[in-house]
């Protein structure tokens, strides 16, 4: 049952050296501030799933949170590299990163095994591709019915599920509103699972009876973190800061000065500092 | 007398003037996603354009930087989940062309994104294949826009993300892909067409003022022309117009000066 906490505790509570993490967003609805509060509180040893690793987890990998990352698309979409996890895969700076590599439709599949309590996904996918063979999670299956040999890769049941999402009513209940990704399937596949919301409302009012909502009960914390998101951004609140993804590639380019970005605006910050990002919109 | 050009703007012009008003486009970021804005907002302004965050028929105003900024969300005429996207839309067969690109590509089309040089040990790590390997199998037929040199148009590459024409000739339906792959790729120089018989990536037109040797240079294997070359019409004062109004539109939405 959710219980509302303030974001040290909630990830306190629930995330663990060398636990299997998911935090999910597809480039919206990024848990940036939940990401800072993992970093800050020195968690080591992660397995760090994710479709698109995005600068969050280039934040953790640089500094040394993650010793594996699953993942099917590792750039800073629009702008180029990730620097940070490049440096830990070519040169294990700060620590080597043991990397397992899908494609999207893959991972995507993957997540929804999970929430779906399936031991692996099944999709007609990696045809032709090379992957298959340097990553031995990616299999075939016959299909019983028709002798077609598909794909087949084992479910994510991650330990944590980490997400961003709009708001959350008094219950505790979250609706998620815009691009979903793969949210809702990385909570129902996980054990536990962390929402950092917007704000919290008395009631979500009138709403399409389709709406994507997580009910209380399959939230273990609920942390309110207004502008938790950003750079990434949150529908109906404010906008992808774009600009700031493209500071970011002269920022991690460097070690040095990915330190000295990461010291001010993380180790020496808390969740209070990404308010202004959602007053600024306002 | 046309207006003056840049090879950039040669490519992206030629690879939108490829979609028709009734496709059902899967766009890649970048490159394609501008040239498939340009075809929508010119001769196709009703193809179907949709991208890998689940945003369907959607009609930006600005160029996204990212495959899911809100912008695509906001004018689409829905937005599903990303599995439901890869899985009944994607691999149910429901688009007509896909629009890629890549780092790399050799003679039948095949597309690395994934790294340079040995995947234990890579000299560049890239960032990997996304949605390419699937929907380059999964689309009706495959359009492939990106700038042309000896080091992105390679002999072998380094990593096959994403199958194209295979090893040529009927290599891809022996692997029982059924969908045509690329028909078209076009660079900031040329056209290129599959061969009808061998499916090797054959010029058949050549941007104005582009010659054979200057193809020959920025091409990794020996490049085959198709017997008569014709030559790409150059933009026209539309094209150009609403392309440079897109790109000034979307720099300063990011933030950047135009």
């Amino acid at each position: 049952m959710a219980q509302v906490l303030p974001l040290g505790e909630a990830i306190a509570a629930t995330v663990r050296d060398g636990d299997t993490v998911a935090m999910e967003g597809f480039t919206h609805l990024i848990p940036f501030a939940a990401g800072h509060e993992v970093i800050r509180q020195g968690r080591r040893g992660l397995t760090l799933v994710r479709m698109t690793p995005d600068l969050i987890y280039d934040q953790l990998i640089g500094m040394g949170c993650a010793d594996r990352l699953v993942f099917s698309w590792g750039g800073n979409p629009g702008v180029g590299s990730l620097h940070r996890l490049r440096d830990a895969v070519e040169n294990g700076w700060p620590r080597p990163l043991a990397i397992e590599e899908h494609s999207h439709a893959a991972m995507a599949c993957a997540y929804e095994a999970g929430a779906a309590g399936l031991p692996f996904a099944v999709l007609r996918g990696y045809r032709g591709a090379q992957l298959p063979a340097v990553n031995p999670n990616i299999r075939s299956i016959t299909c019983p019915f028709t002798g077609e040999v598909l794909a087949a890769v084992p479910a994510i049941r991650a330990d944590v599920a980490i997400i961003h999402a709009q708001k959350a009513d008094a219950e505790g209940n979250v609706l998620i509103e815009g691009i979903v990704g793969v949210q809702k399937e990385a909570v129902l596949g996980a054990k536990r699972s962390v929402v950092t919301v917007e704000e919290v409302v008395e009631s979500f009012g009138p709403l399409s009876p389709n709406a994507v909502i997580l009910p209380r009960w399959v939230i273990t914390a609920l942390a309110i973190v207004p502008g938790g998101a950003h750079p990434s951004y949150a529908h109906g609140y404010y906008k992808r800061d774009n600009a700031f993804y493209q500071a970011w590639d002269a920022i991690a380019r460097d070690r040095d000065s990915f330190t000295a970005w990461m010291q001010a605006n993380v180790l020496s910050s808390g969740p209070e500092a990404f308010r202004q990002h959602a007053e600024k919109a306002a | 007398m046309t207006e003056p050009y840049t090879a950039n703007e040669m490519m992206t012009v030629a690879a939108a003037r490829a979609l028709r008003n009734d496709d059902v486009c899967f766009v890649g970021i970048g490159l394609p996603s501008a040239a498939c804005n340009l075809a929508r907002l010119t001769h196709a302004p009703g193809i179907t354009l949709i991208y890998e965050s689940g945003t369907i028929a959607t009609r930006p105003n600005v160029l996204p930087l990212s495959i899911g900024d809100g912008e695509l969300c906001e004018t689409a005429l829905t937005t599903v989940s990303v599995p439901e996207m890869f899985r009944y839309w994607l691999q149910g067969g429901r688009i007509t062309v896909g629009f890629l690109s890549a780092a790399q590509i050799d003679r039948f089309a095949n597309l690395n994104t994934t790294v340079i040089g040995p995947c234990d040990h890579p000299k560049t790590r890239l960032p990997g294949g996304g949605g390419a390997p699937e929907i380059a199998t999964a689309c009706g037929k495959i359009f492939i826009v990106m700038s042309q040199s000896r080091r992105s148009f390679v002999e072998r590459l380094d990593f096959i993300t994403s199958l194209s024409h295979g090893e040529g000739s009927d290599h891809r339906r022996r692997l029982g892909v059924t969908t045509k792959g690329p028909t078209r790729l076009v660079t900031d120089l040329a056209i290129f067409e599959p061969d009808p018989e061998s499916r090797e990536m054959t010029v058949t037109s050549l941007h104005p003022g582009v010659t054979h040797p200057a193809v020959r240079d920025a091409t990794g294997w020996p490049v085959r022309f198709a017997s008569g070359v014709t030559e790409t019409a150059p933009p026209t004062a539309d094209e150009l117009a609403v392309l440079r109004e897109l790109h000034r539109r979307t720099a300063t939405a990011h933030g950047k000066a135009a």
